[in-house]
């Protein structure tokens, strides 16, 4: 029962947080979409004067490729490209024109930024072939494996730990938070120190004769790197619905001739559904889309999405890199989405256990 | 049954714990890299913490950046979404306030990744448009980015607050001559207080730990200190940042202690938890 009241709090309160959303989140998701269906390039457009006609050129800015214009014979030097400046794009246009650098006049010479060509799938073509696709693929197999270790290992853990004391529970709960408060880098990072090849994790192998053995820049290592870091964010879910799950419940259960398997199949496992949905997906998405984790944990020997994502954006000089990184972006957003709209599915059949 | 769940409960506080473990017993390493503990001759066991609060350590200048934008971001967010959250619990059309909460979810359900990746494209069209490269503005961005991550959790801690309110309070409070301003901060903020601390704790908490989005919305003037962490750690690094961090961790470890202690003794507030 909300008594209106229009005196306070009128409607223009929700302006601010309506118009920053749109700006900060619409926006900037609309913009992910128009970078990954165009082509953005910076350009050089120069309009040279040679021999009373005009030619219009268009180099681009880092690589030196001739957007537009008549190459004619020239090459372009191995070692200017990736460096392309104003001064050089003048001097490629007179090389184009077969003409001495002095006998060309420019009439006009200036650079565009982020000019966006019409509309292409070539983008989202790129994201999908190739070492993309496989990214992707491994992305998913890992994400995955890490998503059930952490289910397999929280579940027991939520059970057990919503069935002690609350006392327990209460520091147990800040137990399991406060690694969480210390940055991810740092921990992932001492992992690297657990588990290197002259680590203490070999060193005590060592010690019972067991000679080093190869971890870090596994696969297993880069799963391992995001059962870690995420696990905590499936405990929370699945023991905050656990310890909301009535005792009386259980009892009547067993009234009624449950055995303990038939009490975790036919009671607990449903009920307890919606919280191992919440913690899959919370477990799920950061891990499909690290590009930390799999680079720190396998040397950069193992590549996922989120690296790829990385590399593209960090290219962001090269004409296309913006786009390609986008279209990957676009697509592992794609890809969550469907991820998640399947789970939250599931929940709603209500299939008990189905996930497990 | 008992020892099972004692087994693995021990097994994942290990797991949990087995890094922090290491970096605070590394931090205390002479040596000159993470990997290995070393004694080295002539340098005492707290080396590395002497040497984090040497003269003019970038670290601690990106320290000193992280809690500022950490401040100053979660202070705007907890205005914006405890606006927002008064503004949605007015709102009578059911449709419009369940699209504010959807796009809301947003920040929350999309991968930081993404986040950070279309942040990062709005800002660099737009500052092609005015004009104006990445590293002046370089603050801004990061403000804007971490202010558009952390207003959803303010916004989400506040809303169930307000829903407990009794909205009969406030017509009191106005039938005895208050004006709606007034009945508003003497009656409806002491209510909800709880949550918007809670929310401007998380906003602080999730600005000073956040990496992913920083990375793609910084420049090279203002670094926070986990984007200056990310670039030192591709090399080798000096036990310096384990010793950074175990300071850190000593920290919240004594917040914790001290709230725990607080909270008990108050009854109300430890039966809210």
């Amino acid at each position: 029962m909300k008594t209106a009241n229009p005196k306070w709090g009128t409607r223009l309160l929700n302006a601010p947080y309506i118009l920053w959303s749109m700006i900060f989140i619409i926006v900037p998701l609309i913009m992910v979409a128009v970078y990954a269906f165009t082509e953005t390039a910076n350009v050089f457009c120069i309009k040279a004067e040679y021999k009373g006609k005009t030619y219009d050129y268009e180099i681009e800015m880092y690589t030196g490729e001739i957007l537009a214009g008549n190459p004619g014979n020239f090459v372009l030097d191995e070692e200017k490209a990736g460096n392309v400046n104003m001064d050089y794009a003048k001097e490629m246009v007179a090389q184009c024109l077969g003409a001495e650098y002095s006998e060309v006049t420019f009439v006009e010479a200036k650079p565009e930024y982020n000019r966006v060509s019409s509309f292409t799938f070539a983008n989202i073509k790129t994201a999908f072939s190739g070492n993309y696709i496989r990214a992707f693929g491994l992305s998913l197999r890992l994400s995955v494996i890490a998503t059930l270790i952490s289910l397999l290992v929280a579940y027991p853990f939520a059970y057990a730990l919503s069935r002690t004391g609350i006392r327990s529970q209460r520091i147990q709960m800040l137990l399991i938070m406060l690694p969480m408060w210390m940055n991810m880098l740092i921990r992932t990072y001492a992992w690297t120190d657990i588990i290197a090849n002259n680590g203490i994790f070999n060193k005590m192998l060592g010690l019972i004769g067991i000679g080093p053995v190869q971890m870090l820049e596994t696969e297993g290592a880069v799963i391992m790197g995001m059962v870690y870091n995420y696990l905590p964010y499936m405990i929370l879910p699945i023991y905050t619905i656990m310890s909301k799950i009535e005792p009386s419940l259980l009892e009547a259960a067993e009234d009624l001739g449950c055995n303990g398997f038939q009490k975790l199949r036919r009671v607990i496992m449903p009920l307890s559904l919606p919280g191992v949905i919440s913690g899959i997906i919370m477990v799920f998405v950061p891990s499909i889309s690290t590009f930390y984790i799999s680079y720190k944990m396998s040397n950069g020997k193992i590549t996922l999405i989120g690296d790829l994502i990385e590399t593209q954006m960090k290219n962001q000089m090269t004409t296309g890199g913006l786009n390609v990184g986008a279209a990957l972006s676009l697509a592992l957003m794609v890809i969550i989405l469907i991820c998640t709209f399947i789970l939250n599915r599931t929940d709603k059949d209500g299939e008990g256990g189905m996930i497990i | 049954m008992k020892h099972v769940n004692r087994l693995i409960m021990t097994l994942v506080y290990l797991f949990l714990y087995a890094p922090l473990v290491v970096m605070v017993v590394f931090s205390f390493s002479g040596g000159d890299h993470t990997s290995v503990f070393q004694i080295v001759e002539d340098r005492p066991f707290y080396y590395w913490y002497e040497q984090l609060f040497r003269e003019g350590n970038p670290l601690l200048r990106c320290l000193w950046n992280s809690i500022q934008l950490g401040i100053v971001s979660a202070l705007i967010a907890t205005v914006i979404g405890t606006v927002a959250a008064v503004g949605v619990y007015q709102l009578k059309s059911r449709k419009l306030s369940s699209s504010i909460l959807m796009v809301n979810n947003i920040p929350m359900m999309n991968p930081e990744i993404v986040t950070g990746v279309s942040m990062m494209l709005l800002f660099m069209f737009v500052g092609v448009l005015i004009g104006v490269t990445g590293e002046k503005t370089n603050f801004w961005t990061l403000l804007i980015a971490h202010v558009t991550f952390s207003t959803p959790y303010v916004l989400l801690n506040v809303l169930p607050k307000l829903r407990q309110t009794d909205p009969h309070l406030m017509e009191a409070a106005q039938d005895l001559g208050c004006t709606p301003a007034k009945a508003f901060f003497k009656v409806v903020i002491p209510q909800i207080r709880p949550g918007i601390l809670a929310g401007f704790l998380m906003a602080f908490t999730l600005s000073f730990d956040d990496f992913v989005i920083s990375y793609y919305t910084t420049g090279s003037s203002f670094k926070t200190l986990p984007v200056y962490i990310y670039n030192m750690v591709r090399k080798p690094v000096t036990p310096e940042i384990y010793a950074l961090y175990s300071i850190i961790l000593a920290g919240i470890l004594i917040l914790l202690v001290v709230y725990n202690l607080v909270s008990a003794k108050t009854p109300s507030a430890g039966k809210k938890r």
